[in-house]
């Protein structure tokens, strides 16, 4: 009795625990809105409505005070393409960009080329290199703000210079991408260093057998196998370098600099908005260059998807 | 041990071959530019403020002094600012890890409407920053009534889409079938993201954990827009406006800046391996 019954029963029961297995194992990845509920009512109240709100207010002459503001149209975006202020802070970031993208690109590089080759103390020259990136911007800001210093600053004791940095329209952005280079390089480096470590030994050991000397393995080897790398260290500091602010303004006291020489299209933007209240004209400016940055990043994804297109 | 004992250790361990020497000799060297600044920064707090700015200027004090490390402590608001900053930067690196968590998680594995659409809206979220959108920013936070307050400095800093991207490829990245399992055995998926996928992922939330605590403790532009109250100021803020807005003392500037950069860069030395790995690992998840 007991056998034959068992033997009834234990098909179904098998049958029933796999279906609730499998019932189980889909279910677990049903419905998993409560997952990103907390971080999307996050992102929705301070990332896209300042975003709508922001392209709102560009249609209006909103005020900071935030009372009686009246639907202008395409005015604020009319007279922002007029702006030759715009336009001169525009060409400041770009030029800021333009100077800092490559030297910390070769910098890094290099850096990360000695830290990954010396075999003696890595710890200490990842420390050296990458202890600025640690300080706040204003702290790094205002420490170059003080070597730069005509009378009582080091550079020019160094270097026997008698060179005004600050207060003149030719050397202000130079000093601000010099504080710049050191206080942000240590970030790509560390990119770098961690792409080097990633590179097989055996590739470097096949073309020493091959009888490739130091130079043709950097080239041939570590450079192509770098490629990746290098997009991404480069598009990051676009970005980052377009939106240049911090040091500016703290390396400036937080003035336009010399001929107004340092200001950027963000401070032109917060002062719009803060300074002379005209919330809706920088909320446009501030639109304007959301396009711009927004532009870079597409046509990186771009880039990208067309290289792995030619890969295959 | 004694300086030929620590000679012949070295020697023991690998042969200084030319190259080895200069490259060696290289990196001190711009070693030593890379740390000039800092210690032109200490030097000069340990300077008295008319040694400070006198000229000539020479590198090290003549009268040791820790005049402008007393100042700073007994009449600025300096020791309010650190408290600030540290609330702000572990509030903030706690809910970025567990909102970002729970994010890419949800985005990785489970399905919802409209799923491909949000994480598309995420994407497009990792271009949007207070440098671009400061002003609407701020009129929003002051709309909700947070303007000069510690939810106002600390929530605008939580919802940082590239922290939940690099999460949601990290466990994309996690084998199904340790949940599969776990989902077959009856636990509930709370639990089987808590206890099984959580602790699988330590090296990634240490990564983004990290990454967040350093950029919310050196943020200056947010705390600079939603705040005016020299009591509610983080260090970076506090230093730059506070103590740059009356005729700026060096000795005393210098000091603050160490004080606000000092405890990243100990912590630093300590975690090294953890940090490199961690902004490497951050970094790269861009690719």
């Amino acid at each position: 009795m007991t056998t034959s019954a068992q033997t009834v029963i234990a098909p179904a029961r098998a049958k029933t625990a796999a279906h609730t297995a499998t019932v189980r194992r889909k279910q677990g990845f049903q419905h998993g809105g409560w997952f990103v509920a907390p971080f999307l009512s996050l992102f929705a109240l301070f990332v896209i409505w300042p975003l709508l709100r922001g392209v709102y207010l560009s249609f209006t002459d909103a005020n900071i005070s935030g009372d009686s503001a009246n639907f202008v149209g395409l005015d604020n975006y009319r007279e922002a393409l007029k702006d030759p202020l715009v336009w001169d802070t525009l060409g400041h970031s770009a030029y800021f960009t333009l100077m800092v993208v490559p030297c910390i690109t070769v910098l890094a590089f290099f850096l990360a080329m000695l830290a990954h080759h010396i075999e003696r103390g890595k710890w200490l020259w990842r420390l050296c290199f990458f202890a600025p990136f640690l300080l706040p911007s204003t702290v790094a800001a205002n420490l170059w703000q003080w070597l730069f210093n005509p009378g009582t600053g080091m550079i020019n004791h160094v270097f026997g210079l008698d060179t005004p940095w600050l207060t003149d329209k030719s050397y202000a952005m130079l000093a601000v991408v010099v504080c710049t280079l050191w206080w942000t390089v240590g970030f790509s480096f560390l990119l770098y260093l961690a792409a080097l470590q990633g590179i097989p030994d055996h590739l470097y050991e096949a073309a020493k057998l091959d009888g490739a000397n130091a130079w043709h393995r950097m080239v041939h080897i570590t450079l192509p196998m770098l490629r990746n790398i290098t997009g991404l260290v480069i598009a990051l500091q676009i970005l980052a370098s377009l939106q240049v602010f911090d040091q500016a303004v703290v390396m400036m006291d937080f003035m336009p600099g010399p001929e107004e020489s340092t200001r950027t299209i963000v401070q032109y933007t917060l002062e719009e908005g803060f300074t002379s209240y005209r919330v809706g004209y920088a909320s446009a400016i501030s639109i304007i260059f959301f396009v711009i940055i927004a532009s870079v990043a597409v046509a990186r994804m771009w880039l990208l998807r067309k290289r792995e297109e030619g890969v295959r | 041990m004694t300086a030929t004992q620590v000679q012949a250790n070295v020697r023991a361990r690998r042969p200084w071959t030319p190259s080895q020497i200069v490259l060696t000799l290289l990196g001190t060297a711009v070693s030593v530019v890379f740390m000039a600044p800092l210690a032109w920064a200490l030097f000069t707090s340990l300077k008295s403020e008319t040694e400070a700015v006198e000229v000539p200027t020479h590198w090290l004090p003549k009268d040791w002094t820790t005049q402008a490390w007393t100042a700073i402590f007994d009449t600025g608001n300096i020791t309010n600012w650190f408290v600030n900053s540290v609330v702000v930067s572990v509030c903030v690196t706690a809910v970025v890890l567990l909102v970002s968590s729970l994010a890419g998680y949800g985005f990785a594995r489970t399905e919802f409407r409209g799923k491909s659409a949000l994480m598309g809206l995420v994407m497009a979220g990792l271009m949007v920053s207070p440098a671009v959108l400061g002003v609407p920013l701020f009129t929003t936070v002051q709309q909700m009534g947070m303007v000069d307050t510690y939810w106002g400095m600390i929530l605008p800093q939580c919802a940082p889409a590239a922290m939940v991207y690099i999460l949601y490829k990290f466990f994309q990245g996690i084998p199904r079938e340790l949940e599969e399992a776990a989902f077959i055995d009856g636990a509930g998926r709370w639990r089987v993201f808590f206890t099984i996928v959580l602790p699988l992922s330590r090296p990634s939330l240490a990564a983004v954990g990290i990454f967040t605590f350093i950029a919310s403790w050196n943020n200056f532009l947010w705390p600079y827009m939603v705040t005016n109250n020299p009591d509610l100021m983080t260090m970076p803020n506090g230093i730059a406006t506070v103590m740059n807005s009356y005729g700026i003392q060096w000795a005393q500037l210098m000091a603050g800046g160490l004080m606000a950069g000092l405890p990243l860069i100990i912590v630093f030395v300590f975690f090294q391996r953890q940090i490199v790995a961690g902004v490497a690992h951050t970094g790269l998840a861009g690719q």
